[in-house]
């Protein structure tokens, strides 16, 4: 028997082992388990401490008054207003979800009420493929055919570093986000209601458009709240299409600089550790950290609700 | 007819549409079906004129030198990602090591062990809070925390810092991945476990695990390929954007393809354009390929259960 247990692990080579030895060994196994859930609270506690700590010594040299509400962006010249970044980011998203919502809302009610099951089995993952591509790839694509593209065709005076070329592919990006966690919501709605409208004889268009979509509203608009979520923390593709220059108030057409370009391009700058340059990358990481969690939140709360109705 | 134009004026509401002429609605609808169709393609298209320009743009440079040569700034068209391509390796193989078992673990955990507690609603709520947290933001964790504070242990800005930082980037997907395929299991398999004397861990390591793993794998990686195409979190914990040797150690500086790309990218010359296009289209076909393969067995897996 024992030769024939010897290095397998069927539940009968355990049951010879003692008792206590089984129980110590499940006790440690539970303890290591627990450890790797408990990781993550420890992993937003050290965002927050590093972001904090960091920020708290960016705000002894520059007033956090000033950081909050000054339109001027200017880290060589000891400028630090973060509303050009804000305006940069807001920008951008604001192009992306005009282009993601409706886009991703109609594909969430194609794929849910109107797609033929072969066609739904090949969408879906294709979908997927979409928001698996590296971001990296789409700001190439930006740069280097939309924006040449509207250069020839629709805007001659567009800067080379535009906002509109990077939000429209951000937007792309973010398709398959809004598509389908809208198509959960979508497809949580009881068949009744459908039926029902049906039976009152409203068409297919007049069910989906008024009957479905209403009724997975809560869960629809947490889906939009993740892709604003989604574009504000986007970073690859401002960096490389929009430009590294903070421009308040300029146009879509303008190159501008979002929070998370002017992170990644001061790291980039080999800037000095204990600079003020430095300390600013926490300090606009911080309120990005703020403004997607907020987001986060509110789009959980979403989730929850619209789960709660059905 | 004309009465009833003007009492929906004021409100559009379902009564109004009511009252239109039949052949309208269903105009309307057949609009709205094609309207519908267009926008689920717009995605597909998007990525096929995507594909299209940057293996038009990358052929000139792509030839299997490309991918075993350094990148070169004298000779440019000579240059190749043989060493972003090593450290990108370097990068899945450490991100997979260390995030794999931690993850596996916290879903075993939450999903079997724990009770519905404050602080394990609490874990949870948080999870999908960090999974919601921009990249960049990881990259200032891991700049804080990895390149700074644990500096002797990981040798600063090294690929182990870049693994490390990666892998709680992708920490909270491998959870809720792993947990769903563990909540499809049927409470009767466990019950049977229970029934010839296992134990709990026994049970989950005989009985879960391996019918969780086909899908659980899915979302590993697709949460892999994902760290791997992330620029990014590493250029913040310091990727080399140049190096002239080849990742060796854990503790060695590194290159990685989508930081290569970017380098690329942002010179102003036609030829390094070509360069970037090339290595995006080399990291387009293992992206594709891995992705894939992880949607297909996801397929199989549901189609059996």
């Amino acid at each position: 028997m024992a030769i024939r247990t010897e290095g397998t692990r069927s539940g009968a080579e355990a049951w010879k082992g003692n008792s206590r030895g089984r129980e110590a060994r499940e006790r440690v196994i539970k303890f290591f388990l627990t450890a790797c859930a408990y990781l993550t609270i420890f992993t937003t506690f050290g965002i927050v401490i590093v972001l904090f700590e960091e920020t708290s010594r960016f705000f002894l040299k520059v007033s956090p008054v000033e950081f909050l509400t000054s339109t001027e962006w200017a880290p060589p010249q000891g400028e630090f207003g973060v509303l050009p970044l804000v305006y940069g980011t807001l920008m951008a998203t604001v192009i992306a979800i005009a282009v993601a919502l409706p886009v991703g809302l109609l594909t969430a009610i194609y794929l849910s009420e109107y797609a033929p099951t072969r066609l739904r089995r090949w969408l879906k993952p294709a979908l997927e493929i979409l928001a698996g591509v590296p971001t990296v790839v789409y700001g190439y694509f930006a740069l280097t055919f939309i924006t040449p593209f509207f250069r020839d065709n629709l805007f001659s005076g567009i800067q080379s570093f535009n906002a509109i070329s990077a939000g429209l592919i951000m937007g792309v990006m973010i398709i398959p986000t809004v598509a389908s966690v809208s198509e959960d919501a979508i497809y949580a709605v009881p068949l009744s209601l459908r039926e029902g409208a049906y039976a009152l004889g409203a068409t297919r268009r007049e069910t989906a458009t008024k009957v479905v979509v209403p009724a997975a509203l809560s869960g629809i608009v947490a889906a939009v709240i993740l892709g604003i979520s989604r574009a504000i923390g986007e970073t690859m593709i401002v960096t490389i299409a929009m430009g590294a220059q903070a421009n308040w108030l300029g146009s879509p057409l303008e190159g501008m600089q979002a929070m998370t370009a002017y992170i990644v391009q001061v790291v980039g700058g080999e800037t000095p550790r204990g600079s003020v340059t430095y300390e600013s990358i926490f300090a606009v990481g911080s309120a990005l950290f703020v403004m997607t969690l907020a987001l986060n939140l509110a789009s959980y709360w979403f989730v929850r609700r619209y789960r709660e109705t059905y | 007819m004309t009465q009833s134009s003007k009492k929906t004026d004021p409100k559009v509401g379902g009564a109004s549409d009511f009252r239109e002429s039949v052949s309208t609605r269903y105009g309307l609808d057949r609009a709205f079906t094609w309207l519908v169709t267009a926008a689920a393609l717009v995605g597909v298209a998007v990525l096929v004129v995507l594909l299209v320009d940057v293996t038009k743009d990358g052929s000139p440079m792509l030839s299997l030198e490309f991918l075993t040569s350094f990148p070169s700034q004298v000779f440019p068209e000579n240059g190749g990602i043989y060493p972003a391509l090593i450290g990108s390796l370097w990068l899945l193989g450490l991100t997979g090591l260390i995030s794999v078992p931690l993850g596996l673990g916290a879903a075993v955990y939450l999903e079997e062990y724990a009770q519905d507690t404050r602080i394990n609603r609490m874990i949870e709520i948080n999870i999908s809070n960090l999974a919601g947290v921009p990249s960049v933001i990881y990259g200032l964790l891991g700049l804080g925390i990895f390149v700074e504070l644990l500096a002797p242990v990981t040798g600063g800005g090294s690929v182990l810092t870049g693994a490390l930082t990666l892998s709680l980037l992708i920490l909270p997907v491998i959870i809720v991945a792993t947990r769903e395929a563990l909540r499809a299991i049927p409470d009767s398999i466990r019950e049977g476990g229970y029934a010839l004397g296992a134990t709990q861990w026994e049970v989950i390591w005989s009985h879960l695990l391996p019918r969780a793993l086909p899908g659980a794998l899915t979302g590993i990686i697709l949460a892999l390929s994902r760290a791997v195409g992330e620029a990014a979190p590493i250029l913040i914990v310091g990727v080399s954007l140049y190096q002239t040797y080849i990742t060796r150690s854990p503790f060695d500086g590194y290159m990685a393809l989508p930081t290569q790309i970017y380098d690329w990218i942002s010179r102003p010359q036609e030829v390094f354009q070509n360069s970037a296009a090339a290595g995006i289209v080399v990291a387009m076909v293992v992206l594709l390929l891995a992705n894939s393969f992880a949607i297909w067995l996801r397929s199989r897996y549901q189609q059996r259960s």
